[in-house]
């Protein structure tokens, strides 16, 4: 084994290499983060110039003050919480229920109605039978257009279920022994037990939740349902709107106005993509060993 | 005795009738979801009928002409029709195409990583990495633009270093579009995609490596004929769904790119739907056939593909 472990040239080479290229595949990941952070902190002016690349200067935190200030993005962060917790609790719940449900033999066609439900994975109507149907349950410019028909997801079913079905058998015997009806065995026996994948769950739906920006385009018109996400897009595809709506939080007195400080486009863009970011920025090298193990759990199944 | 085996049936038949009273209360339970699963995939079907009419959106149905199969003529009849459509495959086939034949980096990433043997630069690159399939289209594109604007990163380091004294549009320019979606997805998507791999080179038995190595076998023969054709069920199964799904490039990373410069090479087939059904071309009922037709050839390539892999592989991917 020692005599193994002796470098070649060969291997020294390959390892300075490696070790250069990922280096610099994880600056590409990182620094365009970095990059809109150290330019929402630093003057304004010199941001808006592209004079900000690699350190920030005359640091100031007011662009995030005034941001707050902007009609719409409280409102806009608003819906997008609210999406997100309540959507993916629900997402959360009913994945783990209908996988644990799916496990029981006593049930009524349980083989066929798992199939109705994972064939769903393979067939979409296409855009405007969505948009028909949402307009057809009045779930248009709606906030449960959110929510509905994001909570029966196949494929967290099928993890759920795979997971569940690697729980012994004989603890939920030993509830129902005990008298506990199926309920009570979900949530005492089997919610407690999966939590890994559970976890998984909730951190894919969370993020694609906070995400999403897709259902608002095609569904909502309605200003105050916007999710951060829209909000962000146009901003930064209409400028000029996003200049009057400066000058609207900064009212018409301009006395004392310093041009480090003032709010320019390019500064409300990138402090609301900031803002929009930084919650994934910090839950995710959280909950990062969970995503592993979930797709392993879905790569064994497929 | 007799009597004892009457009570006998009787209890089983009790006991049956008990489990099937179960039985249907569980389903009972999942019933809600099951109503959710059909509205929001099963009922929706129904909307391909628009394609069989002349549908203008504010009015109902019963109130629109049916035209049979005008709007699928017109899609192989029209010239200008036929035209615009076969832009949009050759965008469609492009990105998906460039997308395939690049499919084997998260294999590579993946190999390469794990040849890396301090462990927090190794967790470190792999957390990082991973970073970007997080972040929305949106903020993606909000990056691209600080960066690539005209007074962005890039344009700005250049003219600083004299390399350039004109920005150059990086954002408005319809050229190289195919390439520049394929690096934005290739930067969002690469170490997540190879996170997958990692997981299968972990579980690869060790002592395959043990008894290439006391048979010779350098750090280099180990990755080529170990590591590599460990992970090559998973990238099958990979390649394959991503053939099924050739035409669905999604709608989010090209919507947000697209503007009136590159819009002749963005076009793919999702966001051309988008744009002439709800984008302001106000052809619903031509959206709606043309999507119903990007569903069916899914399908079918889904199931070709499955079938495909069944006879080469003995495995189905569904």
């Amino acid at each position: 084994m020692s005599k193994k472990n002796k470098l070649t040239t060969n291997d020294i080479i390959f390892s300075v290499v490696n070790y250069t290229v990922f280096t610099l595949i994880t600056i590409l990941c990182i620094y365009p983060f970095y990059y809109l952070v150290i330019n929402t902190i630093s003057a304004n002016d010199l941001s808006a110039n592209g004079a900000i690349n690699f350190l920030p200067k005359q640091i100031h935190f007011k662009n995030y003050i005034e941001v707050f200030k902007l009609k719409g993005l409280l409102p806009a962060a608003g819906i997008s919480l609210a999406r997100t917790a309540i959507g993916t609790s629900l997402t959360v719940l009913v994945s783990g229920f209908l996988g644990f449900m799916f496990t029981q033999h006593k049930m009524w066609a349980r083989k066929f109605w798992y199939r109705f439900i994972v064939i769903t994975m393979y067939f979409n109507a296409g855009l405007i039978p969505m948009f028909i149907t949402m307009d057809t349950l009045h779930l248009t410019n709606n906030f449960l257009v959110y929510i509905l028909p994001a909570i029966v997801q196949p494929f967290n079913i099928i993890l759920a279920k795979t997971y569940i079905e690697s729980i012994p058998t004989s603890l939920q015997e030993a509830a129902e022994m005990d008298g506990a009806g199926i309920i009570t065995v979900f949530s005492k026996v089997i919610l407690p037990t999966s939590k890994p994948i559970l976890a998984t769950i909730a951190i894919f739906s969370a993020v694609a939740q906070w995400n999403s920006f897709q259902d608002t385009l095609i569904y909502v018109t309605d200003q105050k349902l916007y999710s951060l996400q829209y909000l962000l897009y146009c901003y930064i595809n209409q400028a000029n709107s996003l200049k009057a709506l400066i000058m609207n939080s900064m009212g018409s007195s301009n006395n004392l106005m310093v041009l480090a400080t003032q709010q320019t486009p390019t500064s409300i863009r990138m402090t609301v993509t900031v803002i929009v970011v930084l919650p994934i920025l910090f839950v995710y090298p959280i909950f990062q060993k969970y995503f592993v193990k979930g797709i392993m759990i879905g790569a064994v199944k497929g | 005795m007799r009597q004892s085996i009457v009570l006998n049936t009787e209890k089983v038949t009790i006991k049956k009738k008990k489990k099937n009273a179960e039985g249907k209360k569980m389903f009972l339970y999942i019933l809600p979801f099951l109503i959710l699963s059909f509205a929001f995939s099963y009922f929706p079907l129904y909307g391909w009928v628009y394609a069989f009419f002349d549908y203008k959106p504010p009015l109902n149905l019963s109130q629109c002409d049916f035209v049979g199969l005008k709007w699928f003529k017109m899609l192989f009849t029209n010239s200008t029709q036929i035209k615009q459509l076969a832009k949009v495959m050759t965008n469609t086939f492009a990105i998906s195409g460039l997308g395939l034949a690049t499919s084997f980096l998260p294999v590579f990433f993946a190999i390469l990583l794990n040849e890396i043997k301090v462990k927090w630069f190794k967790r470190t690159v792999q957390t990082l990495t991973t970073l970007p399939n997080f972040i929305s289209w949106v903020m993606v594109f909000s990056a691209a633009f600080s960066l690539f604007s005209a007074t962005g990163m890039v344009n700005s380091f250049l003219i600083d270093l004299g390399i350039i004294t004109e920005p150059i549009k990086f954002l408005d320019s319809d050229s190289h579009t195919w390439l520049a979606m394929l690096l934005w997805s290739t930067w969002k998507g690469l170490g997540w995609g190879a996170i997958m791999y990692l997981a299968a080179i972990a579980g690869i038995d060790q002592e395959l490596y043990e008894a290439a190595r006391v048979d010779g076998a350098g750090r280099f023969r180990l990755m080529i004929h170990i590591t590599l054709p460990a992970l090559m069920p998973t990238f099958f199964v990979l390649a394959m769904l991503s053939i099924a799904n050739f035409l669905n490039n999604g709608l989010d990373q090209y919507y947000v790119f697209q503007n009136s410069f590159n819009k002749q090479h963005i076009q793919v087939l999702d966001l051309y739907v988008y744009n002439i059904g709800i984008g302001g071309g106000n052809s619903p009922s031509l959206a709606t056939a043309i999507g119903m037709l990007k569903s069916i050839v899914s399908i079918t390539l889904l199931a070709g593909v499955n079938l495909l892999s069944k006879k080469v592989r003995g495995e189905s991917i569904i």
